[in-house]
C-alpha cells in the first residue's frame, strides 16, 4: 500500500521557499497556532486532498523544464506531522535528481526519543535543504507567540548544526511581539552557534491572512496589528547580523 | 569594394540585397555585461526634457496636440521638423513639427475625418469631397464588396477588429536595406526587377509591373525625404550615425505614408552594432556618442503618432503604434546574435526613463548569454517595459533574420509580410451553434439556419456535432471577408515603401485570429465533465446558463481540458485552410487578443462555461481570470499545449506578477550570509 499524504494544495510556481522555481506542495495539519499564522486553513490534521508520491512527482515530471533551478519544497501546515510520506516522496525525489527541501517548524522533533531520531536521521539524507522558523529565541515568550514552548524546536537546530545540515533561517518581525532589539540580538547569538545555517531571512509581518480567518469564522488573534514596513525588516536583519558577527568575534 | 564598406567581411551582400548575409558575415556576438553602457549626455536629457513638456502640453490639451487637416501625408508631403536642430544627431518627424499628427485619408476618408473631429478639428472641406467623389479609398472599395452576410457578421461582432476601415499594417519593410546599400542601388534593384517581369499580360503580371512602378515611385520620394533634411541617402551610409539615420528615414517613410494597425521596425539592433564597432575601432566615435545617437533614434521612435478615433483607442486600450524591434535571438550557425548594440537599445529605458514604445522585444532562447539574460532582467525589474519571445520555437520556421511585427507575428524580413486578419470569435460561434445561427444579443439570424440545441441540458456530441459545422461556416465567411479586404487594401492603400523594402518574391501570410479561446475550452468542458442548464427567453433562444457541478478548468494542466482547446484549433484552422485565400497567402492564426478582449466580452452572451454577458474573455491564450488556481507553472503549461504548429501567427499568454511573488527582496537577503543560489549561477 502506497502512503497517502493529505495535501492542502499544490503551488507549481514557488519562488519564496527555497531556491530557484519549486513545486511547493502543502500539507495538511499543524499543531502550532502562531498568532501570525497566514494559512489557519492548513491547521486541522485529516483534510486535504489524499495523494501519493508519486501523484506529486508525477506533476513535477510533467513540468520539470521549468524547476531546472529549483525543486520540490514541503510545506504546510507542519509538514513532518506527516514525516513518513515526506520522507518516501524525497527518497524518491533524490532517486531522480531533485532538490529536496522541507520548510519545518521543528515543532515535532524529539531530542530524548531514538524512534523519532532515526526518522529525522532518514530524513536528512534525503533533503538538500531546511527551512527553519524561529520565531522567538525565549521560550515563554515563544508559547506565548504558538501556544507551544521551544525547547524541540532549539534542540532541532542544534541537531542540524551537528550534523552540517544546511539551513535557512527565517524570521517574522511582529509589531508589538517580535519587533525588540533584544530579541532580534538573542536570535543573533543562536545563530553564531549554528555554523551551518547559509541564509537569514527577516520577513515584514503581513496581514494578508486576515481574509481566510473570516472565512474559517476564526478570530484573527492579531486583530489591529498593522503590517510591519520593509525598512524595519531589513534594520532588524542588520542587528541580528551584527549581534552574530560579535559573538563570533569573541 | 564601396569605400563606405570598406572593413567588411565580403559575402554575396555585396552582389545581391541580402541583408542577413551582411549580419552574419559580420556582427560580434557579445558575452561581457553591461558596464561598458554610458548614461545620457545633457544633449539627450535636454532633448527628453523638451519631449517631456511636449507630452504634457499634449495630455492637458485631451491627447492630441496637434493635427494637420489639409496636408495629406505622402513620404514628401512636410518640411523639416526638428526638437531643437543643434541638439538631435538623429532627425525627422512624420509632419513639420513633432507632436502634430498627419492626415492620412487612403484607409478611409469616413475615419479620418472622425479621428479629425472626436479630437476637435475640422478636415477640409476640399480633400473630404476629393476622397468622397474623385478618389476611392480602401475602406468605400471593401463595403461596395462586401456581402450582406459580411455585413451582419461584422456588426454583431462574431468578425472584429477587422482592418476594413484603417490600414492594415503588419508589413515590416527591410529598412537595413537603406544604410547598407542607398537608395539609388535599391531603386537599380527594383528597376531589373520590373525589367524581368513576365511578359505575357495576365492580370496579376500586370499588378505585379504596377507596384513595382509604385515602389520604385516610393524610393525615388524616400531620397526626396532625406534632401529635406539635407541628406544624400542615394549611397551607403558610412558610419554608424548614418547608418541609423538612413534606417531612420527609411522607417519614417512607411510611417509618414500609412497609419497601419502595426508599424514595426523590425531586427535592427545587431545590423547597426557591426557600423559602431567598426567606428570604435576606427576610432570615429565614442561609445557615449554612440549610445547618443541610439538615444535619440529611440526617442524618434516614441515619438511616432497616428491620428486615430476614441474607438479605435477602445479596441486597442490605448494609442499603441507597435513600434517593435526584436533583439537578441540565436543564428542557425548557433552563435547568440546579442551585440553591445542590443544593450544600447535596452539601456535606452534607463536613459530616458521607460515606455511602452517601442515595443521592445527581446528573442528569448535558453542560449542566450548569461550577462544578457540578467541584465534583460534587471532591466525588466526596473522598467516593466520588456516584451520576451520564444526563439527558440520562432528560429525552426523562421530562421534568424525574422522579426515581429504587432507583439507576436514573426516575419521573415524583406522576404515575408503578412496580411493582418484580426479575429474571429470562437465564443460567439458556439452560441450561434446552440442557437441556430441566432445572434444571442440582437436575436438577428446571422450565421445558417442550423438546427438548433434542444432540450433543457446541453449534451456534449450534440454541441460539438453543431459547433463543428458552425466554426466550418464562421471559417468560410471570415477567410473570404479578410480577402475582399486585402484585395482592397493592395488597390487602394498599397505599401509602397514597405514593399519597396522587400524582395521580388514575397511569403504573404494570410493571418487569421481567434478570441474567445478559454471561454470556449471551459465551456465545453462544463459541458462534458458537469451539467449545463439552458435558460430561455421567451423566444426559445438561449440566452443563459447554469452550471451544476464542478468541472475541469483551462489553466490548470489538466488534459482533460487542456486537450479541448488545443483540439478548437486545429479545428478551426483546418476549416480556415479549406478556404481559398487571397494572393496564394498562406493561413495562419494567431491567439493573442492583448487587450481588445475587454471589448468582444461585452459584445459576447452568456456562455456555458459561467461566464456572464458582457464579462470580458481572457486575453489572447491566458485561462479566463481566477480559474487557473494551481499556480503560474500549471497555467503556463495548459498555453504550452497549443499547438504551434497552427498558430505560427502567436500565442500569447499575459503574465502579470508582484516582483514579490518573483523571489526575495533582494535587499532582505542581501549581506554577509549570501545565499548559495546567488553563486550558483553565474
Amino acid at each position: 500500500m502506497a502512503i497517502k499524504g493529505h495535501v492542502h494544495s499544490l503551488e507549481s510556481f514557488g519562488t519564496v521557499d527555497g531556491p530557484g522555481i519549486r513545486l511547493v506542495v502543502f500539507l495538511q495539519g499543524c499543531p502550532m497556532r502562531c498568532q501570525y499564522c497566514h494559512n489557519p486553513d492548513t491547521w486541522q490534521p485529516g483534510l486535504g486532498t489524499e495523494m501519493t508520491t508519486d501523484e506529486i512527482l508525477a506533476q513535477y515530471q510533467r513540468n520539470a523544464s521549468f524547476y531546472k533551478r529549483g525543486g520540490i519544497t514541503v510545506t504546510g501546515g507542519e509538514p513532518l506531522l506527516q514525516i513518513e510520506f515526506v520522507l518516501e516522496l524525497f527518497t524518491k525525489a533524490k532517486k531522480s535528481g531533485i532538490h529536496t527541501c522541507v520548510d519545518t517548524s521543528g515543532i515535532t522533533f524529539r531530542p530524548d526519543d531514538d524512534a523519532v531520531k532515526a526518522r529525522f536521521d532518514a530524513l536528512r539524507a534525503v533533503t538538500d535543504l531546511f527551512l527553519l522558523d524561529i520565531k522567538q529565541v525565549e521560550p515563554e515568550a515563544h508559547k506565548a507567540l504558538t501556544g507551544h514552548r521551544n525547547d524541540n524546536i532549539l534542540a532541532f537546530a542544534r541537531y542540524l548544526a551537528e550534523n552540517r545540515q544546511p539551513v535557512w533561517i527565517r524570521h517574522v518581525v511582529v509589531p508589538g511581539i517580535t519587533d525588540k532589539e533584544e530579541g532580534w540580538k538573542a536570535l543573533g547569538l543562536l545563530l553564531a552557534k549554528l555554523p551551518n545555517v547559509q541564509a537569514l531571512e527577516v520577513l515584514p509581518y503581513h496581514t494578508m491572512g486576515v481574509a481566510k480567518y473570516e472565512k474559517l469564522g476564526l478570530s484573527y488573534p492579531l486583530e489591529g496589528v498593522p503590517a510591519l514596513d520593509k525598512k524595519t525588516a531589513v534594520h532588524a536583519r542588520q542587528v541580528i547580523l551584527a549581534a552574530r558577527h560579535q559573538a563570533l568575534q569573541k | 569594394m564601396n569605400n563606405e564598406w570598406a572593413g567588411f567581411v565580403p559575402g554575396v551582400w555585396e552582389r545581391e540585397i541580402n541583408v542577413r548575409d551582411f549580419i552574419q558575415k559580420n556582427y560580434t556576438p557579445y558575452d561581457g555585461d553591461d558596464t561598458f553602457l554610458e548614461g545620457p549626455t545633457d544633449h539627450t536629457k535636454a532633448l527628453w526634457n523638451q519631449v517631456m513638456d511636449l507630452s504634457k502640453a499634449e495630455h492637458d490639451a485631451g491627447g492630441v496636440l496637434d493635427m494637420d487637416t489639409q496636408v495629406i501625408s505622402t513620404i514628401t508631403s512636410h518640411g523639416p521638423g526638428y526638437l531643437n536642430k543643434d541638439l538631435e544627431t538623429i532627425v525627422g518627424f512624420q509632419t513639420d513639427k513633432p507632436f502634430k499628427r498627419a492626415l492620412m485619408p487612403y484607409g478611409g476618408i469616413r475615419m479620418a475625418k472622425k479621428a479629425c473631429e472626436d479630437n476637435g478639428y475640422t478636415l477640409d472641406p476640399e480633400i473630404e469631397e476629393f476622397f468622397t467623389t474623385h478618389r476611392k479609398t480602401h475602406n468605400a472599395g471593401v463595403f461596395d464588396a462586401y456581402t450582406p452576410e459580411m455585413r451582419a457578421c461584422r456588426s454583431n461582432h462574431i468578425i472584429t477588429g477587422l482592418p476594413d476601415a484603417y490600414g492594415r499594417g503588419r508589413i515590416i519593410g527591410d529598412y537595413r536595406r537603406v544604410a547598407l546599400y542607398g537608395v539609388d542601388r535599391l531603386i537599380a534593384d527594383k528597376q531589373h526587377q520590373k525589367d524581368t517581369t513576365r511578359i505575357i499580360m495576365y492580370s496579376d503580371v500586370i499588378r505585379e509591373r504596377e507596384e513595382l512602378s509604385e515602389q520604385i515611385r516610393a524610393l525615388k520620394d524616400l531620397k526626396k525625404l532625406g534632401e529635406i533634411y539635407g541628406f544624400d541617402i542615394s549611397k551607403p551610409a558610412q558610419n554608424v550615425k548614418e547608418a541609423i539615420q538612413w534606417l531612420y528615414f527609411g522607417y519614417l517613410a512607411a510611417v509618414k505614408e500609412q497609419n497601419g494597425a502595426a508599424m514595426s521596425l523590425g531586427r535592427t539592433s545587431t545590423f547597426l552594432d557591426i557600423y559602431a564597432q567598426r567606428d570604435l575601432a576606427n576610432g570615429t566615435f565614442t561609445e557615449s556618442q554612440i549610445q547618443e545617437f541610439v538615444d535619440h533614434f529611440i526617442m524618434k521612435l516614441r515619438l511616432i503618432k497616428f491620428a486615430r478615433t476614441p474607438e479605435y483607442n477602445d479596441l486597442f486600450s490605448g494609442d499603441p503604434q507597435w513600434v517593435t524591434e526584436s533583439i537578441g535571438g540565436v543564428g542557425i550557425d548557433g552563435r547568440h546574435m546579442v551585440t553591445k548594440m542590443s544593450y544600447r537599445y535596452l539601456h535606452t529605458l534607463s536613459n530616458l526613463g521607460t515606455a511602452p514604445e517601442p515595443n521592445l522585444t527581446v528573442l528569448w532562447s535558453t542560449r542566450l548569454p548569461m550577462n544578457f539574460k540578467r541584465f534583460c532582467a534587471k532591466t525588466s525589474i526596473e522598467s516593466s517595459s520588456i516584451q520576451y519571445e520564444n526563439d527558440d520555437l520562432m528560429r525552426v520556421t523562421h530562421g534568424d533574420d525574422y522579426a515581429i511585427a504587432c507583439c507576436v507575428s514573426s516575419m521573415r524580413v524583406g522576404k515575408e509580410m503578412q496580411f493582418f486578419g484580426a479575429r474571429a470569435n470562437l465564443a460567439k460561434c458556439l452560441l450561434y451553434a446552440i442557437n441556430g445561427g441566432v445572434d444571442e444579443i440582437t436575436k438577428q439570424q446571422v450565421g445558417p439556419k442550423y438546427r438548433p440545441v434542444e432540450g433543457d441540458y446541453l449534451d456534449y456530441n450534440d454541441v460539438m456535432d453543431k459547433y463543428k459545422d458552425m466554426m466550418k461556416w464562421l471559417a468560410q465567411v471570415y477567410v473570404n471577408t479578410l480577402n475582399i479586404i486585402h484585395y482592397m487594401h493592395d488597390k487602394y492603400c498599397y505599401e509602397k515603401i514597405q514593399m519597396a523594402l522587400h524582395d521580388k518574391k514575397v511569403t504573404r501570410w494570410f493571418a487569421t485570429g481567434i478570441a474567445g479561446l478559454s471561454v470556449v475550452a471551459d465551456s465545453l468542458s462544463a459541458i462534458k465533465y458537469a451539467k449545463v442548464k439552458c435558460i430561455r427567453d421567451e423566444d426559445g433562444i438561449v440566452v443563459d446558463y447554469q452550471v451544476e457541478g464542478d468541472f475541469p478548468k483551462y489553466g490548470n494542466d489538466d488534459d482533460r481540458v487542456d486537450s479541448i482547446a488545443a483540439d478548437l484549433v486545429n479545428t478551426f484552422m483546418s476549416y480556415v485552410k479549406s478556404n481559398h485565400t487571397y494572393r496564394g497567402g498562406i493561413p495562419t492564426t494567431s491567439i493573442l487578443t492583448i487587450t481588445s478582449n475587454v471589448v468582444y466580452g461585452r459584445n459576447t452572451g452568456s456562455t456555458p462555461d459561467g461566464r456572464k454577458r458582457g464579462e470580458p474573455f481572457a486575453p489572447g491564450a491566458n485561462p479566463m481570470h481566477h480559474r487557473d488556481t494551481h499556480g503560474a507553472v500549471a497555467s503556463l503549461a495548459s498555453v504550452s499545449k497549443l499547438p504551434f504548429s497552427e498558430a505560427q501567427d502567436g500565442i500569447s499568454n499575459t503574465f502579470s506578477i508582484i516582483p514579490g511573488a518573483l523571489g526575495k527582496d533582494d535587499q532582505i537577503f542581501a549581506g554577509d550570509l549570501t545565499l548559495e543560489m546567488d553563486e550558483s549561477e553565474s
